[in-house]
């Protein structure tokens, strides 16, 4: 038997305690699997997405959580994925880039990475620092399809522009 | 030569102290040349300890010659009834285990470590580890006190320390 697709769900609203408790016992109620998921606080925001399966189709599985989503005055979206799982790929570069914030630091910086044949695996970043004088932080892992001197070179003259950018291998231990 | 078979989580014996070896026998040798001969034959494994192949004995192979990229050490270890004597530092690295696949994830351990033990000769043996090196040997001494790196799991966002 063909197995069900998973869903992708996709919840946004004010962080407030309870939300994953809440929607993961309705998905629990109705038999459905979870895969892999992943939460972050943006600006003060929850925000969660989760692969789901055996909870019926999206528009069931809204319905599903519309007492969840209005009780914390969530946005959803469910999407029907080509997504599986135990396809976990392994990063074997980090880079962390700082500086003060300024517009473009984002783009730029990926391009470089790009070019440089960088897969990018895992993007975090962040606004530290105060209101007045903000400092923007990112960290990056990914997969270096060229080695990892290509990487050192695109990101070498980041310096000059005020870019505090950092490129680490990552060795990953398996035994 | 087979690879032995490993042995995969949530088998219980992943979770179990071992015994000492008492007794260094040409048995004990030849399988520790088969413990070396199925790390060799895993993705990229620098490490196996006994447990994982279903032995519990003391035992593990400690290989950072099997690393991508060139680290310090003191060559192919097979450690006897080891134990860590001494701890300095510590940082974050990603770690995997032929145990739990398809997964890795972000430990921190000592960057300096001494460990006493016994070759497989029975003799004692005792070295200053660092790094990477380290870092193996931290992770199959707690495969022989039933503690797997899941055990160990740190935030995904801690930071990846500079390697020197």
């Amino acid at each position: 038997m063909q197995e069900k697709p998973w869903l992708l769900i996709t919840l946004v609203g004010q962080d407030r305690p309870g939300i994953v408790a809440h929607v993961t016992r309705v998905l629990f109620g109705v038999g459905a699997q979870l895969g892999e998921t992943a939460m972050m606080r943006l600006g003060d925001q929850f925000a969660i997405m989760m692969m789901v399966r055996g909870a019926g189709q999206p528009e069931e599985v809204t319905g599903l959580l519309e007492s969840v989503r209005q009780d914390f005055a969530l946005k959803i979206h469910v999407d029907e994925i080509d997504g599986r799982l135990h396809q976990h790929r392994e990063p074997d570069v980090s880079v962390t880039v700082y500086s003060a914030d300024r517009s473009g630091i984002v783009a730029e910086v990926t391009a470089k990475l790009l070019e440089s044949g960088m897969n990018i695996l895992d993007l975090r970043s962040d606004v530290g620092g105060t209101q007045e004088n903000p400092i923007y932080i990112m960290q990056i892992e990914g997969e270096s399809s060229q080695g990892i001197e290509p990487i050192y070179e695109s990101v070498s003259d980041f310096s000059e522009q005020g870019l505090n950018v950092q490129v680490t291998p990552i060795e990953t231990l398996r035994g | 030569m087979q690879p032995l078979e490993i042995l995969t989580y949530p088998d219980e014996r992943l979770k179990t102290v071992c015994e000492p070896v008492e007794e260094f026998t040409p048995e004990l040798r030849e399988f520790a040349e088969h413990l070396q001969y199925t790390a060799s034959q895993g993705p990229s494994a620098v490490g196996i300890a006994a447990p994982q192949v279903g032995r519990m004995q003391r035992i593990c192979l400690v290989d950072a010659t099997r690393a991508k990229r060139p680290v310090d050490n003191h060559g192919p270890l097979i450690l006897v009834n080891p134990e860590i004597t001494k701890w300095a530092g510590f940082a974050v690295g990603r770690e995997g285990c032929l145990s739990i696949p398809d997964y890795t994830g972000k430990v921190i351990r000592a960057e300096v470590i001494n460990v006493i033990g016994q070759d497989l000769n029975g003799k004692a043996v005792q070295y200053k580890m660092t790094g990477f090196e380290a870092r193996i040997a931290q992770h199959e001494i707690d495969h022989l006190d039933g503690v797997l790196f899941l055990d160990r799991l740190v935030s995904r966002r801690a930071d990846l320390k500079v390697r020197k």
